[in-house]
């Protein structure tokens, strides 16, 4: 089997993603899409990793988790903030940067 | 160098799995169905971690994401209401189809931009020395700038996620005993203590006759809206004070103003 196979798998997980934050109206739906998305580009950085043999892929993925923890903190807290004043979790009823 | 057998037979186990999940997580309408198809994802994720020699990752994956980070999702979700279901309607016309173009266009880009590279093969020698070992020494030497502008970077999300959580919540101060006081005496519980009753401090008993307050005045909440006479014979000018339907609050105040002419009538 050659290693492209998890590229491949990448690329596809990463299309699902993409469509999920298109389709999904849920803010919270959309923004599991996006850490999909986030989990296909670590799997191609580890794949590209042990392709090449060193592990700096591994470091980078390793990057990626932190960043994509700081996120979700942000982008939930983000959310209840909204869901809080609105009653809604509906990325549709979000229309106003302030109100 | 290729991969091994077993490698290949967890492959095709784990990524028609993960697979699964991404779609599910798409088409499911509850918002908690997605998320527990998400943690399918991940975990299939992080086991194919494991495959690729990569066990630190792939354990970071599985306590991280599935732990710490699908716990958060579906703590949240549990407090927005899990049963928040997706509208039907489409906002945008035809934005669904428009969506899944995109996203086979995508993936056709992507998987013929792979394709043209497999049967690359693997690099000859597997990085020395355990993962573990080898992922610290690159963190702590190489991307020890980089680690360290991680930490600032949770720390800054950390803060953020307090400042919205507490945002739009006003700090109540604390009342001390001196405004309380003030607040009883000049407040809306100005008279503080029960109302008068109809003939205290007053020479009959009957209802018609209005209680007086201690000072000698007349109690407004004792005059009865029913008797008339009260309010005619004995009060004169101050026959609004006894309207049905007027607030104790109004009337305490008009009480005030006219307190003086209604004694002078008492005597």
């Amino acid at each position: 089997m050659s290693p492209t196979n998890y590229l491949l798998l990448s690329a596809l997980l990463f299309s699902i993603g993409t469509v999920g934050v298109l389709v999904r109206r849920n803010a919270i739906v959309v923004f599991m899409c996006v850490e999909l998305m986030l989990n296909a580009v670590n799997l191609s950085l580890v794949t590209f990793s042990r392709i090449n043999g060193s592990l700096d892929g591994q470091v980078m993925a390793f990057f990626v988790m932190v960043v994509a923890a700081a996120e979700v903190v942000v982008g939930l807290s983000i959310i209840m903030a909204i869901f809080r004043t609105r009653r809604t979790a509906s990325v549709d009823d979000a229309n106003l940067l302030k109100y | 160098m290729t991969t091994t057998i077993g490698e290949a037979i967890g492959f095709w186990i784990l990524g028609p799995v993960a697979l699964a999940g991404g779609l599910g997580m798409v088409f499911s309408r509850n918002a908690v169905h997605s998320a527990l198809w998400l943690v399918l994802t991940m975990l299939s994720l992080g086991v194919i971690y494991m495959l690729q020699a990569a066990p630190f990752l792939g354990f970071t994956q599985i306590i991280v994401y599935t732990g710490a980070i699908m716990m958060l999702f579906v703590f949240v979700l549990m407090m927005v209401g899990r049963d928040a279901s997706d509208s039907v309607v489409e906002v945008l016309r035809g934005q669904r189809v428009a969506a899944a173009v995109l996203g086979i266009g995508l993936a056709g880009l992507m998987i013929g931009a792979v394709a043209q590279s497999v049967g690359v093969p693997l690099a000859a020698g597997a990085p020395s020395g355990s993962n573990v070992g080898g992922l610290g020494l690159l963190v702590f030497q190489r991307y020890l700038l980089a680690f360290e502008l991680t930490s600032a970077l949770i720390i800054t999300g950390a803060v953020g996620a307090m400042v919205y959580t507490f945002a739009g919540r006003a700090k109540s101060k604390a009342i001390t005993q001196k405004e309380r006081v003030a607040e009883r005496l000049r407040g809306p519980l100005e008279k503080f203590g029960s109302r008068s009753g109809p003939g205290v401090f007053a020479t009959a008993d009957s209802v018609a006759t209005p209680a007086l307050l201690p000072d000698g005045s007349v109690a407004p909440e004792s005059l009865s809206a029913i008797i008339e006479a009260t309010a005619r014979e004995r009060l004169g000018h101050a026959t609004e004070l006894s309207r049905p339907g007027d607030e104790h609050d109004t009337a305490a105040h008009s009480h005030h103003a006219e307190r003086g002419e209604i004694q002078g009538s008492q005597t």
